[in-house]
């Protein structure tokens, strides 16, 4: 099998510039967490579905599992790290810690990104807006119940 | 106070931040990846393996199979999880199966390579010649007379059969004014932590060490069954949980994949690290699936129950790699909250070529209580009573407890619920719902088009199950107090109640409070994280473990502060004379407790200021649930909304009702799924057909109705804390209750779970 060409990609992660060669198929995913060593992205199915993995990606959701890192050459990614200072969190992860919006905590990471998005555009969603927003993932502990009553605390907190 | 407080987790910051160190995020120097080769026949024998092309791909380091792992000293086939002599030999799966594959999903073959990338690519070019042999495809084909054996070396697609009962049941049949005849097909699929299986093992050759971090349940036993199967001292191996992304039942068992890891990275010299995809989850993730119900009941004229007999037939899987433990759940189970004086259910346990079974959250309890449930709705609309009402007159009366069940669970202990208020429970969450007035409602919607349904259902799940659950309290002469257990942490927040219980005890804040569970190099006995059981087990042991350490921090102060013990108090991490600032920091007495070399301890004492504690219990505590479900169904399309759900749960004395209502809700979530969605389908090759979490549906934010938790607190008289466990109560009454609220929104009798919206129109069709 021939090798695979290797490519050249700049990606601004949180703010700073990462340069690295690459196989064009590496996903962005595996870019962030092996490349990067930025590994509060997770994966949680690899094919789309459960949202584990989303980052915003020029300001917008994407699937970090389904978005090669070629794609994302000389674009703008944020990551569950780049919420907050180091050692912080945003008003956002707050409530969520006030609110018991997370178990296990392999969802958090996506479901805050998405949340991110979402507050961003929509600064008093209501409760039918955040269960949209968050249909596109997948949590086994919750039953989105404090996820969604985390979100509406942060959005509430956010317009004092 | 502290218990009883709904404080924040401990755990929580760290995950916040993306912090949290997952089995996937271990990275090591050198470290190698594995992928699997896996069989796409339900069932055939393996006449060759042609590994060459995938050796010579660039970046691989190893492809093993049976034989190299033989080679290696690996023994190849697992022990059975729970030993037990009424079972057959040679019933467990195989660390790579070495000449015949039983399920689609069978792992063959190990790639080991630079990455994940190429390990994959080499997978797929290992070159596997089957020879098929027909599949058992499902329960009835395992029945079915000259019906294909599972497995080349059994001798019976039967696993085995036994019977639970207690009781005048011919009698009970015999003299019973009416009896009503169910047959129940009923489906759970698989746990889906959204966290897959993984596995990262690291040896060295030196000191011929091993250490193996695992997302499992178990971690103890997978250090065991490590030594056992790799021919190493147990001393020189360590197994560590890192943080668990979810279990639900997926990671209580030691696998093959786990062994293979470790014996590849022992072989290799090299780490070697596994991340389960969803695929594989699907294929080779243990998964609960189906059970078949042929049941009766004997009511009196008044609908008191007289009976319930009948046979459950079990679905085991290709392998049996822990016991027949969920069948025997369910069937020592059924009579749930209800006194019932005869009981007799036959098990058959029947093996299939799919992925072996064992529990999934709830554990068998949710078949059972389907079953109990809808004998009782059946009882009420033949006899034209309210199903609360024919409830009310069967269920354990308060005044009766402790109520002993003439059953065994499986430590041999009888069965005894050990308290609650089940009949109390039930109108409170009927008044949350509100009951009394639901036919107006659903009358007035039944005017305007609209088809309404209301459900109700009882569970009670035996949690804390033990023998015991190990504790440790220590206070370090730097002041720093620390947790120990084998209990495991898999996002049910047992840190933080271990730290509040601690604290209570210590006069300390949880959040100071180091809590380290899951871990083999700290920690020696451990049974681990399953049944809803780790509030209760090791958080007794650690609330003695922790007065321990309370006593004897009150007696060195006495003697130091020269006053009388009882005149001190524990707080704000100091032992002081109440009422005063005379005082003495735990630091302090600490340090005393460490020694000074060649100086004597204070008189009367052990050195340290810690203890260690393995509360015991064969009894289980026995959490009760309530729910109570409104409906709406859409006749054309068989949609289904829940409009409305209450959940009352008693579990005991509450330690952080935070989270026992967070438990709560992802518990009635994971039982609508098991009422609506959630089905792992199979072709007639028993060829899996849900494979992606786009075919195979998990509950969404969208579809979950906003959960109504009501709390209820009977303490368990069974254990120092009061407390039972929570972890699955939410699950086991979720699709009766859906169910029975189906079943009344359509008028239609419905015997089987889930239900999906084309089988209601279907159902509806035939009306």
């Amino acid at each position: 099998m021939k090798p695979p060409e290797l490519r050249r990609v700049g990606v601004t992660v949180n703010g700073t510039l990462h340069e690295r060669t690459i196989e064009p198929r590496l996903t962005l995913a595996d870019f962030l967490r092996e490349e990067l060593q930025l590994t509060g992205t997770h994966l949680g199915c690899e094919h789309g579905v459960c949202g584990a993995c989303t980052v915003l990606l020029e300001g917008h959701t994407a699937r970090a599992c389904l978005t090669l890192a070629v794609q994302a050459n000389g674009k703008d990614v944020r990551t569950v790290e780049g919420l907050a200072p180091a050692g912080e969190l945003n008003p956002l992860q707050t409530a969520f810690w006030d609110k018991h919006g997370l178990q296990c905590g392999y969802c958090t990471p996506g479901v805050l990104m998405t949340l991110t998005e979402l507050l961003a555009a929509k600064p008093t969603p209501t409760e039918a807006e955040v269960r949209e927003a968050l249909s596109g993932h997948l949590c086994r502990c919750t039953g989105y119940q404090n996820i969604v009553a985390a979100a509406l605390e942060a959005a509430a907190r956010l317009q004092k | 106070m502290i218990v009883g407080t709904r404080t924040r987790r401990i755990e929580d910051p760290r995950l916040l931040r993306g912090a949290g160190r997952y089995a996937a995020d271990i990275q090591l120097p050198g470290m190698l990846h594995a992928a699997f080769v896996r069989s796409p026949h339900a069932h055939a024998l393996i006449r060759n393996i042609d590994l060459r092309a995938a050796r010579d791909m660039p970046g691989v380091a190893a492809v093993l199979t049976a034989k190299e792992l033989e080679a290696a000293g690996v023994r190849l086939r697992m022990p059975l999880g729970f030993p037990s002599t009424m079972l057959p030999e040679n019933i467990t799966p195989f660390v790579l199966t070495p000449n015949e594959v039983c399920f689609v999903g069978e792992a063959v073959a190990m790639v080991v390579a630079e990455s994940r990338y190429v390990a994959e690519d080499a997978a797929a070019a290992v070159e596997v010649d089957y020879e098929p042999l027909p599949p058992v495809a499902d329960l009835e084909a395992a029945l079915a007379p000259g019906a294909p054996k599972v497995r080349r070396e059994a001798q019976s697609n039967m696993l085995t059969q036994f019977t639970i009962a207690y009781g005048d049941v011919p009698g009970a049949f015999a003299g019973a004014a009416h009896v009503f005849r169910e047959r129940l097909e009923q489906h759970r699929g698989a746990a889906h932590p959204i966290e897959g299986r993984g596995a990262v093992a690291r040896y060295e050759p030196g000191e011929d060490r091993l250490t193996v971090w695992s997302s499992t349940q178990m971690a103890h036993d997978l250090w065991m069954t490590l030594a056992a199967l790799l021919g190493m001292p147990d001393d020189r191996i360590r197994v560590s949980a890192p943080d668990v992304g979810g279990g639900f039942g997926a990671k209580f068992l030691v696998y093959p994949e786990e062994i293979a890891v470790a014996a590849a990275a022992r072989l290799l010299g090299q780490p070697v690290k596994w991340i389960e995809d969803r695929m594989e989850h699907f294929v080779a993730a243990i998964q609960e699936r189906d059970q078949l119900w042929d049941v009766e009941i004997a009511v009196d004229r008044e609908a008191k129950i007289r009976g319930v007999r009948g046979r459950l037939v079990h679905d085991q899987g290709a392998y049996t790699p822990q016991s027949t433990n969920c069948a025997y759940n369910s069937a020592t189970s059924v009579t749930g909250p209800y006194i019932v004086p005869a009981y007799a259910l036959e098990v058959w346990a029947m093996q299939t070529n799919k992925v072996p079974t064992i529990p999934v959250r709830g554990a068998g309890y949710p078949q059972a209580c389907f079953t109990m449930e809808r004998l009782v709705d059946r009882v009420a609309r033949e006899l034209k009573l309210d199903r609360a009402e024919v409830r009310r007159r069967n269920l354990v009366p308060a005044a009766k407890m402790p109520y002993e069940k003439p059953l065994k669970n499986r430590a041999g202990a009888p069965i005894v619920l050990d308290s609650g208020d089940y009949a109390g429970g039930q109108e409170k969450g009927l008044a949350a719902i509100g009951y009394s007035d639901f036919a107006a409602r659903k009358s007035a919607a039944r005017a305007a088009g609209r088809h309404l349904g209301i459900g109700i259902a009882h569970g009670v799940k035996g949690t804390g199950r033990g023998p015991f659950e190990s504790g440790t309290v220590r206070i370090s002469p730097s002041g720093r107090v620390s947790v120990y257990s084998g209990a495991l942490a898999m996002g049910q927040g047992i840190h933080t109640a271990l730290a509040q219980i601690c604290a209570a005890e210590l006069g300390v804040a949880p959040q100071d409070i180091e809590v380290i569970t899951g871990d083999t190099a700290y920690v020696s006995l451990g049974l681990g994280g399953f049944a809803s059981r780790q509030l209760v087990t090791a958080g007794s042991s650690v609330q003695l473990a922790a007065r321990q350490v309370r006593d004897k921090a009150l007696k060195v102060a006495a003697q130091q502060l020269e006053a009388a013990e009882s005149d001190l108090e524990l707080a704000d991490g100091e032992a002081r004379v109440a009422g005063t600032n005379r005082g003495m920091k735990l630091s302090a007495i600490a340090r005393l407790l460490r020694g000074v070399p060649g100086y004597s301890l204070p008189p009367g004492v052990e050195p340290g200021l810690e203890a260690s504690v393995h509360w015991q219990t064969d009894q289980l505590a026995y959490a009760h649930s309530f729910h109570a479900c409104e409906v709406e169904v859409d006749t054309a399309t068989g949609g289904v909304k829940i409009l409305r759900y209450v959940a009352l749960q008693d579990s005991g004395r509450l330690v952080n009702p935070l989270i026992v209502e967070g438990q709560v809700h992802g518990g009635v979530v994971h039982g609508i799924g098991n009422a609506l969605y959630e089905r792992m389908r199979f072709d007639e090759a028993a060829q899996p057909i849900t494979t992606t979490l786009a075919d195979y549906l998990l509950p969404t934010s969208t579809e979950v109705p906003r959960i109504e938790v009501l709390l209820h607190e009977s303490p368990s008289p069974f254990n120092p804390l009061g407390a039972k466990g929570v972890g699955e109560g939410g699950t086991v009454p979720v699709a009766a209750a859906v169910i029975a609220a189906i079943e009344d929104a359509i008028g239609v009798p419905i015997s089987e779970a889930p239900i999906s919206p084309a089988r209601i129109v279907e159902l509806l069709a035939d009306k």
